[in-house]
């Protein structure tokens, strides 16, 4: 194993990907995969609440009424687009070239940015029918549901937007690759939570 | 909404201004001291800002202890309510708050910290890491335990104390029934707490994947470890649940939500199913370790190494796994019916299978070992036949047909306290006694430590096994008082005596830690029982940077193979020369961002809403700059490294 | 803080899977990951609206499809089976999915038990 010193004194391993160059990046690493898999537990049990609340309307609208076709599934192709060009990024980070993957990045954060402004106008819509967070047990449980994903897609942004600023600054390096790294590892992630919710919350609830 | 809490925001009553004035007195007492003897520099430098596993661990026994303290008072106030029938000592409401206190404060501010503390003490050194994986996260996870704790106690003045017990059942905690702030603080304490111990068990499973000393394979390493391993993966599974149900509780208690109301289509069992789905794997969150402390001592204090550690390991593994498919036992009397209730049963008593496992492994441990009988082995001595009560007793709860005849009787009480004491806390006692000279480089009196045990042990059990007998005669959990004639009164006064014979144990282990820190024996060797993992093989307190030199492992017991083993020769290398030593800064953000959240989430416990908000920006804050620092280590230059060793007659 | 040790951690060997894999240069991969989830949200959308299955069937059928999808997040988004020492977070996940099935499964089962017997 190949191990130089970079600027920041740490041993450097050239054999592997950039984000894992040093001991630091893959430990960071990891720790990011580790705290995902708590992650899966924590949206599995908003997911069982929803699941055993949702036919409990309580005499207010139901899932049926509520949800747009048009309106979720545009929701769901920004994300699943924004997942792919997140991808795109670190591909060319990979090839070490930093524009492209600004780029990308950038056009990642944009597609997160109309998802999120999508989600709180539907919200908001939802909110002016009346069906509001109080009217009953199932739009408590869609509301916190959904909106803990739109909460994490939103802290995901300005991370991005924080990271944007280190990759202008420092470029590409061990430190700002591992950066980039677990920030799309975090993005994807949510994409796939995203799938579940259109399956589970939306799609179910447009058929029974 | 504010009007109405200002009015309740300083909580009335004799006993609340004797703690006010007792608080007002000690924090003036604590700032006198500091200020006087010039050390709010030191406080800051050496402690509030470290980054250090070893500091952070004694941090979190400090904390606990108090904890303990706390929690103790409030079990002596249910005791002496409890001693005689009709007794109005305490009125009931009063009580209520006393018996949710006392739990809650005993299983997250007690036990967990405990715990916690003494893996950051051991765990890092046993493995010959210079640290854990990431120590910043460390002294996070430390800053938020200690807020939320914090948070958690000034209920008690400001507000009004939680009183729905430690379990929070709803709709009882709900807001129709509960409107004041006290499950709030219930709910923003746990909350802030909880983020700290998910860190931690992120933290501790990276840094024993990735950082082991070289050469020790997983198979190898010290079975407190590999329980610490085991605990992490609990806990890293299971508080994501606590969150949630913490989470939704307080969307309906703050916003008006309905998850767990009884009206407009609201679940309370749900509340119930997902706090026993982190609840039962959090009782083996603070088993595991200190079956693990209790693994290290038997086969220290035997002179063997452990017997059948692949099962031990294995038995741990399994009850991994079945810790998540049993949460059912603490509800069978929801009635969810036949089907869910034997399968639920019968997962349980699986369970006892591989804690069984574990008995019999110590026993065989001590088998033909010469044992040598320290305070730290009396406690682990003492733990095996009363856990094993405690696990049989549980065996028998969960027959579900019977346990509609046990349930919320003082028989689970008596079970889950010779469980919790004499599993969790007779393990941290030995644990405590064991490290003891490890952490602070003297150890604690064995005389004086003897006193401690057998005062404690017979206390113990005069409490607590009466309770066995007077759930039998009917005697429910949370009754705050009860009529004479029952038949109940002799037990109850009993008990009463056990508790404050507890509490006079407990001094005795004040008194000792006392006369140890000024006359105690000093370890000079770093190996003060004679011991057998890489932590008696470091100096006794440890350097900054744990290891001059990382040790290089060729099997089980490293120190003991290195001192007397069949590989004493490989171990034998020439000294090589240091090499400058890379750590972590320390950081005052830890702190402050803890601090934050605390102001925040107190805002939140009354709804202020500007506060809370502007207390969660703060925070969001400090994450970012922590993001754009890259100054973040230094290195420890070979001299200051010959410095120290010398200073520790290591050269 | 980076390394805390002098010495390479020798255990877990570091193993590159396959370097090569970073030196293309058309992102194969995730244009088949992309047109996949697309391929795969679409058929789901399309199983609900055009009602041609039983209603259980159409929804075992889009979790089924969902999964798909996360698999395909996992594997050719995410790196899943890069490895640069033991597959720990392979094994993480696969708890964590454990753990979550339970939670799901065993929650709706007991609540709905519950529901029938009760009310
Ligand atoms: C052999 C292993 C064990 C079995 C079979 C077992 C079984 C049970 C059962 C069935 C209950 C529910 C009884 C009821 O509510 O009616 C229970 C309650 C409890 N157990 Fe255990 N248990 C075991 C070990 C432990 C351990 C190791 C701990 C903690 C260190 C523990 C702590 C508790 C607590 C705190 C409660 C009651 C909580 C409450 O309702 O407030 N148990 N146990
Ligand atoms: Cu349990």
């Amino acid at each position: 194993m190949a191990y130089q010193l970079d600027a920041h004194h740490a041993p450097v391993d050239s054999s592997v990907p950039l984000e894992y160059a040093t001991e630091d990046g893959s430990l960071k690493i990891l720790g990011f995969w580790i705290f995902l898999a708590a992650d899966v537990v924590l949206f599995s049990c908003l997911f069982a609440t929803y699941i055993v609340l949702q036919h409990n309307t309580y005499g207010g609208p139901t899932a049926q009424q509520l949800f747009d076709v048009p309106g979720f599934v545009t929701e769901t192709l920004l994300l699943l687009t924004s997942s792919f060009t997140c991808g795109l990024a670190i591909f060319e980070m990979h090839r070490n070239r930093l524009q492209p993957m600004i780029g990308w990045w950038i056009v990642t954060i944009l597609l997160g940015m109309g998802f999120v402004g999508m989600e709180i106008s539907e919200f908001a819509k939802y909110v002016g029918e009346g069906a509001n967070i109080t009217r009953s047990a199932f739009l408590s449980a869609f509301f916190i549901l959904v909106g803990t994903h739109g909460t994490h897609v939103t802290i995901g942004i300005f991370w991005m937007l924080g990271l944007l600023v280190q990759l202008l600054r420092y470029g590409i390096t061990a430190i700002t690759a591992r950066k980039a790294f677990v920030a799309s590892l975090y993005w994807h992630f949510l994409d796939a939570v995203w799938i579940f919710i259109f399956t589970v919350v939306y799609l179910t609830g447009k058929v029974s | 909404m504010l009007p109405h809490y200002f009015n309740h925001l300083f909580v009335t009553g004799t006993d609340i201004y004797i703690a006010d004035v007792l608080i007002i007195l000690t924090s003036l007492g604590i700032v006198g001291v500091l200020t006087y003897f010039k050390k709010w520099k030191w406080l800051w430098r050496e402690w509030l800002t470290t980054v250090d596993h070893k500091k952070i661990g004694i941090m979190y026994i400090i904390a606990a202890t108090a904890m303990f303290f706390r929690g103790g008072m409030d079990g002596l106030m249910m005791r002496t309510q409890l001693a005689v029938p009709n007794n109005h000592f305490l009125g009931a409401e009063h009580y209520d708050q006393v018996f949710t206190t006392h739990g809650t404060i005993m299983i997250l501010f007690m036990a967990m910290p405990y715990l916690i503390g003494l893996i950051n003490v051991a765990m890092p050194l046993q493995i010959g890491a210079r640290d854990v994986a990431f120590p910043y996260l460390n002294a996070i996870s430390f800053w938020t335990f200690f807020f939320g704790a914090m948070l958690f106690n000034l209920s008690f003045v400001i507000g009004g104390s939680p009183d729905a017990g430690w379990t929070s059942y709803a709709p009882l905690a709900g807001p129709t029934f509960d409107p004041g702030p006290g499950e709030n603080y219930y709910l923003f304490g746990l909350n802030l707490a909880g983020i700290g111990t998910l860190a931690s068990g992120i933290n501790f499973l990276v840094t024993i994947i990735k950082m082991r000393a070289p050469g020790m394979k997983l198979m190898d390493m010290p079975m407190f470890t590999w329980s610490t391993l085991i605990t992490s993966i609990l806990i890293i599974f299971a508080f994501p649940v606590l969150t949630v149900a913490l989470s939704l509780l307080t969307f309906d208690r703050l916003f008006g939500s309905h998850i767990f109301s009884m009206t407009h289509g609201g679940m309370p069992m749900m509340w119930v199913n997902l706090f026993w789905i982190w609840g039962h794997p959090e009782v083996y969150i603070v088993i595991l370790p200190a079956f693990g402390i209790l693994s290290e001592v038997i086969s220290t204090f035997s002179g063997k190494k452990l017997f059948g550690y692949s099962a031990m390991v294995g038995s741990m593994v399994a009850i991994a796994f079945l810790s998540f498919t049993v949460w059912v036992h603490h509800f069978f009397t929801m009635g969810a019916g036949p089907a869910v209730n034997s399968f639920f049963g019968v997962s349980t008593m699986l369970i006892a299978i591989p804690t069984g496992v574990k008995v019999f492994n110590w026993i065989f441990t001590m088998y033909r070992g010469k044992i040598r009988f320290t305070t730290a082995m009396l406690w682990a001595l003492a733990f095996i036949p009363t856990f094993v009560v405690g696990g049989m007793t549980g065996v028998m709860l969960a027959v579900a047909p019977a346990d509609y005849q046990y349930h919320n009787s003082y028989f689970l009480i008596a079970h889950f306290h010779y469980t919790l004491i004499g599993g969790t806390v007779f393990g941290v006692f030995a644990g405590l006694y064991y490290w003891w000279p490890k952490m602070f480089g003297f150890k604690l009196n064995e005389r004086l430590g003897r006193w401690n045990f057998w005062t404690f042990i017979i206390s113990f059990n005069v409490t607590f096994l009466p309770m066995f007998l007077l759930g039998l005669m009917g005697m429910t959990r949370r009754m705050y008082t009860y009529p004479p004639g029952l038949g109940w009164s002799h037990l109850n006064m009993i008990e009463t005596v056990g508790a404050f014979g507890q509490a006079i144990g407990m001094m005795f282990l004040a008194v000792n830690i006392v006369w140890s820190i000024k006359y105690g024996e000093r370890d000079v060797t770093g190996d003060a029982w004679d011991g057998r993992a890489l932590e008696w093989s470091t100096t006794s307190p440890a350097p900054e940077y744990n290891f001059a030199h990382v040790p290089v492992v060729y099997g089980r017991d490293a120190f003991w193979d290195m001192k007397y083993g069949k590989n004493r020769e490989k171990y034998q290398v020439k000294a090589k020369p240091y090499r400058p030593i890379h750590m972590p800064n320390n950081s005052g953000r830890p702190f402050l961002m803890s601090l934050a959240f605390f102001i925040s989430f107190w805002g939140f416990v009354f709804k202020w809403y500007l506060v809370g908000g502007l207390g969660l920006a703060a925070v969001f804050v400090f994450m970012y700059l922590r993001s754009f620092e890259y100054d973040t280590d230094h290195y420890i230059s070979v001299e200051e490294i010959e410095h120290t060793e010398a200073a520790a007659g290591r050269l | 803080m980076t390394t805390h040790s002098d010495v390479n951690p020798s255990h877990g060997a570091t193993l590159p899977s396959d370097p090569k894999a970073h030196h293309e240069t058309f992102p194969w991969k995730h244009i088949l990951g992309f047109v996949l989830s697309l391929v795969l949200t679409f058929a789901a959308l399309g199983l609900v609206l055009s009602a041609a299955l039983p209603l259980t069937a159409v929804i075992v059928s889009i979790v089924v499809l969902a999964v798909l999808q996360l698999l395909v997040q996992l594997l050719l988004f995410m790196h899943l089976t890069e490895r640069h020492g033991p597959a720990t977070h392979v094994l993480t996940l696969v708890f964590g999915f454990f753990v979550a099935f339970t939670i799901v499964a065993g929650s709706a089962w007991i609540m709905f038990t519950f529901h029938a017997t009760v009310a």
